[in-house]
């Protein structure tokens, strides 16, 4: 929970200087890897609940989640992406975001814990990289350098869309 | 200046089809043959301001067409034409066409010209050769044409009466209007105007007199002012020469003074309007028409009432709270008591809001009726009772179609032709009866017939013939009736443009059963049909029972229950070492077990630890084996597909008090996934290997 009262303190911070043509990114950790979503698309941020398993669903969905008095799909992003299984803690998050498509939907994403925000002038983002088909990468948008890190940008909207999460 | 319009476009479009099934019904009663003059007032009043706002709104080609249909009831209303059958169905056409242009323009969609075109000409037909001296159709103008001279443009007198502008009515709407006819020249006389000091702001003073060069007819520009007509002098006299023109320009120049300036000014203000207007329409197209719902003010102020005891109750509470010791528990007992009340009265009030009486459905049976009969030659008694039975808005619209499939069944097979009922003893008219109450929680509608019957007979040997049945089988009267329900069954010998295509029974079931209702027949030969649905007064709310499987817990609808059993191991048969059957008493019923199809981890597989709940959908029983049952209660419908899809065997999710998430059961999904697994592997499997 301090970690997201610290969060919200560094993106007001944050959100003071922000250059012109600038975009705002929140990023997380997934294993050793930090990815990055479009900060407007993020509508709250939340510790792991006890969620409500879909039959027949596939296996990275954990479940529903009532979020308000609306049941919130949740997806596991470790599993998602193939990464190793790993445990719910306390301090395991889940990003609720806004998704686009045919309706607007709200999902959940189940990630290892928060990074940062960040300013990204569109110029700085570099293309996805080109696996061929050994790696899936076409629901990565670009790749930005902060400091030492690479971060991958997401196309939520494709990686979470009805047909990818059904 | 100008108000943007198209933000009453959905109103306009919401009364425009209330007063089109004000027509429909008004029309239906003229034929009952007491040409009631208030009838066809009212029907002539709804046309007169449909016609009125789509000129409003400038969808011109509605408003022409309603100006046929229009003239046509102002002769019947003035007494100049017979009410006839004929000129009946030629309004009720024409109200179809008009509903038609309508959702059409609403929607911005194509219109079926051609059906327009047949229609506006029989309407011309009907109006003959009145329609010449339809010239002078409303009796408020005093010129009239007095020679054959075709005039070359109007010369227009129009001064508002004080009190004008309080009714709504803009003249510069008006001025728009005529501009847009042809070339216009306006000059205001505002002699009227007083001193500055005595001016009422909300009071009109302004006069003008205008001339308009345009070959349009006299009635066109007597439309525009057809909504002031009563607050205003109007006179509109043809001009025949450009001599005449100028000359009476002079004239009216010396008579008022400023004239140039203001002249252009009105006419700078015309220009713009108009390409803001077609603006707007695009605009409007784009939004989506939200459903609306037109709710009496008493169902508002008692949900008012209720919010008002609510706050007070939430004050009590927090008052309570604030300074909390044991002393007060029982006060903190009674507030608690009191705010369930609050909830539990809300809840009720708020579901009344969607409540809508049930002739919104029934409504649009004396019209089908009336032409059915028209088309078979039987002739009906329609019978409407229980009209003003409340219920939700959305079972209202779903059940609509299914109840027109069984008023056409009854009036297609059911009841029979004039001799034949004369040969069997009965009234040659045909009775038909439509009847809803409420019992319990559920609304109940009835349609009956005094018809034919159903003829066991013909349908036992139509479902042999159809392989629904075997021949050898012995069925009671009501298993031979539920028969009719099976897909692809008609017993109709030829299939009519009214039914018989086999579609229809199945499908009524089908859909009475997603609605948690259920279908019952009664019938006997010779006498008549019943059909008896119940159906849930709301979709939002439900009973009930809480079940576990393993560690989850899920909702089965109480309605589709119809009893849990322990299970008794001789009973159990195996069908090819695979599937297990349950002897219930006669019956045997399938055995599903909920953890194989939702392919959860079981902690109980020996059928005799756990469980048999005997349920019902589709018209098949099927037995679901569960580890326990829980409580009963009232759940709250929430929908998956919001932000998930759909899910085979689900119909929802609704939260428990403890906040958490549990998924509803949905019976025929469950019987499918039984059926078919494959319909859920082929659905998982892919996405793992992803």
């Amino acid at each position: 929970m301090s970690d997201e009262e610290l969060q919200v303190n560094d993106s007001l911070d944050v959100m003071g200087e922000i250059e012109d043509g600038a975009e705002q990114f929140l990023t997380f950790i997934l294993g050793d890897e930090e990815y990055g979503v479009e900060i407007l698309r993020v509508q709250e941020i939340k510790g792991w609940d006890t969620v409500t398993n879909i039959p027949n669903s596939p296996h990275y969905l954990c479940g529903v989640l009532n979020l308000r008095g609306t049941i919130v799909p949740v997806v596991d992003l470790r599993l998602r992406f193939e990464m190793a299984e790993c445990e719910y803690t306390p301090t395991t998050v889940i990003v609720v975001l806004n998704i686009e498509g045919a309706t607007q939907r709200t999902v959940g994403i189940v990630v290892d814990g928060m990074s940062d925000t960040h300013n990204v002038m569109p110029s700085d983002i570099k293309p996805s990289p080109d696996f061929g088909s050994t790696i899936k990468t076409d629901y990565i948008t670009g790749l930005v350098t902060i400091g030492d890190n690479m971060v991958m940008l997401l196309d939520i909207d494709r990686l979470l869309s009805v047909e990818a999460i059904g | 200046m100008s108000i943007d319009i198209s933000q009453f476009h959905d109103v306009f479009f919401e009364e425009s089809f209330e007063g089109l099934d004000a027509m429909e019904s008004g029309l239906l009663n003229l034929e009952d043959g007491a040409a009631d003059v208030e009838a066809i007032n009212t029907i002539f009043r709804a046309a007169h301001s449909i016609k009125g706002g789509a000129g409003t709104f400038g969808f011109m080609a509605v408003s022409e067409f309603t100006h046929k249909l229009e003239t046509l009831l102002d002769e019947m209303r003035n007494g100049q034409r017979e009410v006839t059958p004929e000129s009946t169905n030629v309004l009720l056409e024409a109200v179809d066409v008009l509903r038609e242009m309508l959702t059409a323009v609403q929607q911005d969609k194509d219109t079926d010209d051609a059906r327009i075109a047949l229609v506006c000409e029989q309407l011309v037909e009907m109006l003959g050769g009145e329609e010449s001296s339809d010239v002078a159709p409303e009796g408020d103008t005093v010129a009239t044409d007095s020679d054959g001279d075709q005039p070359i443009g109007w010369k227009i007198n129009f001064r508002p009466h004080l009190h004008m502008l309080q009714t709504g009515n803009d003249p510069v709407r008006l001025l728009r209007e005529l501009d847009s006819l042809g070339e216009l020249s306006v000059n205001l006389d505002e002699s009227q105007l007083p001193l500055f000091s005595d001016l009422e702001p909300e009071d009109s003073y302004l006069a003008w007199q205008m001339e308009l060069i345009s070959e349009v007819a006299k009635e066109e520009i007597v439309e525009i002012f057809e909504w002031v007509e009563d607050d205003c002098d109007l006179t509109i006299e043809a001009l025949f020469s450009i001599a005449e023109t100028t000359a009476e320009l002079s004239e009216e120049a010396e008579s008022a003074e400023p004239v140039e300036s203001n002249t252009v000014i009105a006419e700078t203000q015309l220009e713009t309007p108009v390409a803001e207007n077609t603006e707007t329409k695009q605009k409007s197209s784009v939004a989506p028409a939200a459903a609306s719902i037109r709710v009496g003010t008493d169902k508002i102020d008692s949900l008012i009432n209720m919010v008002g005891e609510l706050v007070i109750t939430q004050s009590m509470l927090s008052q309570v709270g604030d300074n909390f010791t044991e002393e007060m528990l029982p006060q903190l007992i009674d507030g608690l008591a009191q705010l369930e009340r609050n909830t539990r009265e809300m809840q009720e009030g708020v579901m009344r809001i969607r409540m809508l009486p049930i002739s919104f459905a029934f409504n649009r049976f004396p019209r089908l009726v009336h032409d059915l009969t028209d088309k078979s030659g039987k002739q009906v008694d329609l019978k409407l009772t229980g009209e003003q039975t409340e219920l939700d808005k959305t079972v209202m619209e779903k059940i609509g179609d299914p109840l027109v499939h069984l008023v056409r069944n009854s009036l297609d097979h059911g009841l029979e032709i004039p001799e034949v009922r004369l040969a069997a003893g009965k009234n040659e008219t045909g009775m038909l009866k439509l009847n809803a109450y409420h019992q319990g929680g559920n609304i109940v509608i009835e349609i009956e017939d005094d018809g034919a019957g159903l003829d066991e007979e013909k349908i036992f040997n139509k479902a042999v013939e159809k392989g629904l049945v075997n021949a050898a089988d012995n069925l009671s009267p009501e298993k031979i009736h539920e028969l009719i329900f099976m897909a692809g069954f008609s017993t109709a010998d030829v299939v009519s443009d009214i039914s018989g295509r086999g579609v229809g029974m199945d499908v009524v079931r089908k859909n009475i059963h997603s609605l948690g209702g259920s279908v019952e027949i009664a019938s006997e030969k010779g006498v008549g049909t019943k059909f008896t649905i119940r159906l849930p007064l709301t979709l939002a709310i439900m009973d009930g029972q809480t079940i576990r499987v393993a560690n989850e817990n899920y909702i089965l609808p109480l309605v589709s229950i119809i009893e849990s059993i322990e299970i008794n191991e001789i009973d159990i048969k195996q069908v090819s070492g695979k599937g297990e059957l349950y002897k219930l008493r006669d019956d045997y019923v399938p055995v599903i077990r909920l953890y194989e199809v939702f392919n959860i981890e079981p902690q109980i597989t020996d059928l005799e630890d756990g469980l048999l709940v005997v349920v019902e959908g589709d018209g098949q029983k099927v037995g679901l084996f569960i580890d326990d049952l829980l409580g009963q209660q009232q759940v709250v419908i929430k929908s998956l597909e919001t932000n998930y899809r759909k899910v085979v065997g689900l119909s929802g999710a609704t939260i428990l008090g403890d906040g958490t998430v549990a998924l509803i059961l949905d019976v025929p999904g469950l019987i499918s996934l039984y059926r078919e697994p494959s319909s859920k592997q082929g659905l998982v499997k892919p996405e793992r290997a992803a």
